[in-house]
């Protein structure tokens, strides 16, 4: 198998974890089970390497506004120590990648982006410099990257830092603090609808922390975890993957994270295109659905209604937390009312569903 | 876990338990850890004529489809129902109450092709390395 290693590659190994190829890195699908390290981040804590995302710094004295045309969402109300999701966006309005914004200062952002996309958004974030007085750094060779999910991450971090954790709101972050003795940016934030920590640190750094983390929610029931189970918590909660429920031919607004795309602000990349959009109405949309009919619909599948092709699956899996299977589909805007009956064709067999709300899954419901 | 010694076992990772003229079939205890939690069985219709290497069913974990084989050529008798509710059996006692289906064998050659346990232990062991 081909594919860059991150600094814990060798812990996956003795860990057990079974190495798949993901985005270009090798990286364990899962340790021991999909379904319990599910389970262990909805009701206790699960420990996920996520060092092969990328990071991006923005520094000068144009960074607010560079960010600002870079990306859909507002970034000007932001606060020092806040974390931002947003889109980043074509001028067409597909989606570029979809990232999280650190504002550090007016002049010092923070851009994390998916690791399978970290050259090609560098690449664009340059094209678009334009006249802005910024540089940018592609720091993710040197970054580590750990996020510590579920209900009790708080308690099992707060065994290693001083630092007010406790106190820190939802996607905000801290940007220098000790863990374990280790130097670190830590934000409230994460990818599996509980709640939870993002670790940032230098990558010499990261099997030591780690290891100390582990240690740390032994009794809490902390349990590593792979991309198996971060696929299927970040599923029930209907957060989009890039290349599934986004891509450059999925906006934003079709993927139906319209709340992140403020075409209020001035101007921004692909607000014409995504303004148009929005008026003229979409022609298809990301809706959830629940399999009434036997089987599970998987990346690619075709959905039908009276037999007549739609859309097609995006992601399809069991929803664990709720024992049933569900699917993400991208399919055409009339279809794509909650209550519609339709079927996805599972290898060559009309299986009925229907369109659910989304998300599948909330915390506390 | 052991494979057991009295099964015999295919290419794709199944065992048969010969019983006079049926065969009992389920998946091996490797391919079960390969394939992972299995969320959704497929089973074939009882009274179905089956030729070895025929598709028989299907076993889908969260991440893979694996597809089941008939190992052997023969008719569909049973089929182990307690799969729909409970899929994850398959990964708790493969060669126990994990069985797939039993099948009356109507071509007792086609359990020619079939590994001893020796055999299939050397065949997964070289698997595993490629």
């Amino acid at each position: 198998m081909e594919g860059k290693k991150t600094p814990l590659y060798e812990e996956h190994e003795k860990l057990g974890g079974k190495i798949v190829e993901f985005g270009g890195w090798l990286l364990p699908v899962q340790y021991t089970s999909i379904l319990a390290e599910h389970k262990a981040v909805r009701t206790a804590a699960g420990l996920f390497d996520v060092s092969h995302m990328g990071e991006v710094w923005v520094k000068g004295p144009d960074a607010m506004a560079f960010v600002q045309n870079l990306v859909t969402n507002d970034v000007a109300d932001m606060i020092e120590g806040q974390v931002k999701y947003t889109p980043m966006c074509y001028p067409d309005g597909g989606t570029v990648d979809d990232i999280l914004v650190y504002k550090f200062t007016a002049e010092k952002f923070y851009l994390v982006v998916n690791a399978a996309n970290t050259d090609k958004d560098f690449a664009w974030m340059n094209q678009q410099l334009g006249k802005f007085s910024v540089t940018l750094e592609n720091s993710s060779p040197s970054i580590g990257q750990l996020a510590l999910q579920g209900p009790k991450a708080l308690t099992i971090l707060s065994k290693l830092t001083t630092a007010p954790i406790a106190e820190l709101g939802y996607y905000h972050f801290l940007p220098e603090v000790q863990v374990a003795g280790i130097k670190a940016i830590v934000s409230r934030t994460g990818y599996t609808g509980e709640d939870g920590f993002e670790i940032y640190c230098p990558i010499a750094d990261t099997p030591v922390l780690w290891e100390k983390v582990m240690k740390a929610g032994q009794e809490e029931g902390l349990l590593p975890c792979g991309l198996g189970a971060r696929d299927t918590l970040r599923f029930e909660c209907c957060m989009p993957l890039y290349g599934h429920e986004l891509s450059d031919k999925i906006s934003p607004l079709m993927a139906g994270i319209g709340f992140f795309v403020k075409l209020t602000k001035d101007s921004f990349v692909g607000k014409e295109a995504l303004a148009k959009q929005k008026a003229q109405g979409l022609a298809q949309k990301v809706v959830g659905l629940e399999l009434t009919g036997r089987g599970i619909a998987r990346n690619g599948f075709s959905v039908k209604a009276h037999g007549q092709v739609v859309g097609k699956v995006t992601t399809g899996s069991v929803a664990p937390t709720l024992n049933k299977h569900m699917a993400l589909a991208l399919v055409d805007a009339a279809q794509a009312v909650v209550g519609t009956e339709l079927a996805i064709d599972i290898r060559g067999k009309d299986v009925s569903a229907v369109v659910v709300k989304k998300p599948f899954y909330k915390r506390g419901q | 876990m052991k494979n057991p010694q009295e099964l015999k076992y295919s290419k794709d990772h199944e065992w048969v338990k010969v019983e006079g003229k049926n065969a009992v079939i389920g998946i091996t205890d490797y391919a079960q850890s390969q394939l992972g939690d299995a969320v959704y069985v497929e089973l074939p219709e009882v009274g179905a004529e089956l030729t070895a290497g025929d598709n028989m069913g299907t076993i889908e974990s969260v991440k893979a489809v694996s597809d089941i084989n008939s190992p052997v050529t023969g008719t569909v008798l049973e089929v182990n129902e307690a799969l729909n509710d409970a899929p994850e059996t398959v990964n708790q006692e493969p060669y126990g109450k994990g069985w797939f289906a039993k099948v009356e064998i109507t071509d007792l050659a086609s359990l020619d092709d079939l590994m001893d346990e020796k055999a299939y232990e050397a065949f997964v062991a070289k698997e595993a390395e490629e």
